[in-house]
């Protein structure tokens, strides 16, 4: 009787295991295949690495009498760093200011009104965020500021109302989670609300308002669909505001179903997928380092 | 000097709240802004008509009848999936794992997982569930895809849901002789059950609205549905197919932009928007309501 019991829960212990187990797997088959594929630009093709991250000239199909294929990517890396970091810089002080709002000015406004508005910003799919861009945005910088409105702007803009709820809510998170003598014992001294949340409570929440604008960037970094709509896909270096422009994800997106698989420039696009797969690997493990680094403290 | 100095301090907080204020205006003002918009441009498009007819080619006057059957479709497949695995990854990590190498790599990949860009996703799907499985563009892939982004979400909320269950509760069961197992299954999944349900309808808006993983695993095309076929699953027809391509309204909305065929684009895209954000908006307040209730009922039990 003991000895079917013990058996029985040596069999729930591996089922739980494998499904847990399983979600190691994927994501290990993840980085497997797109690496598979990702790296044939550089080992059947022989495409030099250096060339593809740090040189603009993109010609996968040009005749070998031409100069032969170029696949130089920096085109589509600069116009994702470009679209992502600008649209965390618009993000980051109005998330964080909603977020101050939410734990130190009002705190039921902000759980009964900010915080429901900002899950529905989060529950918008980024295909209708696009849309909205389209229709609203595009238009608007093509009659006040020229153009054609398709443009940087109206990408990162897009995105940086993407981005604010992952800011808002982990910023909350860190800064509910901040000790309450801290706060309490420099009011105490007589500080201004400001200066407790200037000198005690930002301080005391940096790694988690961090990890939080990691996040952040990384969703705009790997955002295909809504960017794609609105920067008007013109290979060109960023070089304004309104200037078309491209992005890795822009990029794959458009490209992908026009190529022939195992063709130089098809294979291109999987090496840009590798290098999304590994930029999102690269931030999930520097927040990981932070949030050990917290722990630690 | 004090004085003077109080009085900047004084200023400078005055400052700092309007900021404050201002960043939250601005934000609850965008959503407003963005739905109502969307809402605005998009009700007016709305018919009967609209949400059940098939789309036109190159013509006026398309609805998205197949495209949204095909959302929740994907969706009910997908969930089928995920869910069960979700909750079941959820109950180990909550209840059976030890800290060590394991446990680390599942927390890790379940970081990892939710923080993919979904179009890689996509082109995972399409190496594997496309082209590795023999199933082409199709329904199957296209869940199997969504699948993977569901997964870690379902995780997360599934075990959130497990941890708040009251150890008493745990306890007062293996106390009276229950194995870890039924105490598991009997006490501690019921009680969690309100927290689960609600974080798999959330999930579920976030998967209805998903478009760049399906590109390239569900298909950008839809065949000519016959809802007479509808309990004919092997027909290529039946709308029931799971290996049919299946292009959702999500991705529709993205294909009639990018094409640029017919004519009332703008009609058709905004009506098909607001039918996506009326959508996830009623996800979410299912959510909350079925998680009122549920836990109404179970605490007056």
């Amino acid at each position: 009787m003991i000895r079917l019991g013990e058996r029985r829960v040596a069999w729930d212990k591996w089922l739980l295991f494998t499904c847990a187990g399983l979600v190691v797997v994927l994501t290990g088959s993840i980085i497997l295949f797109i690496a598979g594929k990702g790296v044939s630009t550089f080992v059947t093709n022989h495409a030099s690495p250096v060339q593809f991250l740090f040189s603009t000239d993109w010609a996968p199909d040009r005749a070998v009498a031409e100069g032969g294929p170029g696949v130089g990517s920096l085109i589509f890396l600069a116009g994702s760093l470009a679209v992502s970091l600008l649209a965390v810089a618009v993000a980051v002080p109005v998330s964080l200011s909603a977020a101050i709002f939410a734990t130190q000015v009002a705190p039921k406004l902000g759980q009964r009104i900010l915080q429901p508005s900002l899950e529905i910003l989060a529950g918008i799919p980024s295909v209708v965020y696009g849309w909205i861009g389209l229709t609203l945005l595009v238009p608007f910088i093509r009659l006040h500021f020229g153009g054609l409105g398709f443009s940087l702007l109206a990408g990162f803009l897009v995105l940086s109302v993407m981005i604010t709820p992952t800011i808002f809510t982990v910023s909350v998170d860190s800064l509910r989670a901040t000790p309450a003598e801290l706060r309490e014992g420099a009011y105490a001294m007589g500080s201004t609300r400001w200066q407790v949340v200037r000198r005690v409570l930002l301080p005391a929440a940096r790694s988690g308002i961090i990890t939080g604008v990691i996040l952040g960037l990384s969703r705009a970094f790997g955002e295909a669909l809504a960017v794609q709509m609105v920067i008007g896909n013109l290979r060109k270096l960023p070089s304004s505001l309104l200037a078309p422009m491209t992005t890795l994800t822009s990029a794959i997106t458009m490209d992908m179903p026009y190529t022939i698989m195992g063709s130089l420039w098809n294979n291109a696009l999987w090496s840009m997928a590798l290098l999304l797969l590994l930029v999102s690997c690269a931030f999930i493990v520097g927040t990981r380092l932070i949030g050990r680094k917290e722990a630690r403290v | 000097m004090t004085v003077t100095g109080n009085k900047k301090a004084h200023l400078a907080d005055k400052i700092a709240t309007a900021v404050f204020w201002l960043g939250a205006i601005l934000l609850v003002g965008s959503m407003l802004g963005l739905v109502g918009f969307v809402l605005y441009h998009g009700l007016r498009q709305i018919s009967w008509h609209f949400l059940t007819a098939a789309p036109e080619t190159i013509r006026a006057g398309g609805g998205i009848g197949p495209q949204l059957f095909n959302s929740f479709y994907l969706l009910v497949l997908s969930m089928t999936v995920a869910a069960p695995i979700g909750i079941l990854a959820a109950i180990y990590l909550a209840e059976y794992s030890r800290p060590g190498f394991a446990t680390e790599a599942i927390r890790f990949s379940i970081e990892a997982l939710s923080s993919l860009p979904s179009i890689v996703v996509g082109l995972f799907g399409l190496l594997t569930f496309v082209v590795l499985t023999g199933w082409g563009y199709s329904l199957m892939a296209g869940a199997m895809a969504l699948t993977v982004i569901n997964l870690p979400l379902i995780v997360r909320v599934s075990e959130e849901a497990i941890r708040t269950v009251p150890r008493e509760l745990k306890e007062g069961s293996m106390a009276v002789g229950a194995t870890k197992w039924q105490t598991v299954w009997r006490v501690v999944l019921p009680s969690a059950l309100p927290g689960i349900l609600t974080g798999i309808i959330v999930a579920s808006g976030r998967v209805f609205g998903e478009a760049a993983a399906l590109l390239y695993t569900a298909g950008m095309s839809t065949p000519r549905l016959d809802f007479g076929m509808m309990w004919n699953p092997s027909h290529p027809a039946s709308p029931l197919n799971p290996f049919r391509p299946a292009e959702t309204l999500a991705v529709h909305i993205w294909k009639v932009n990018a094409e640029g065929l017919i004519p009332d684009l703008r009609q058709v895209g905004d009506g098909a928007a607001a039918v996506l954000i009326l959508g996830v908006l009623g996800f979410n307040l299912a959510a909350r309501a079925l998680g009122r209730w549920l836990h109404r009922r179970m605490t007056a039990a």
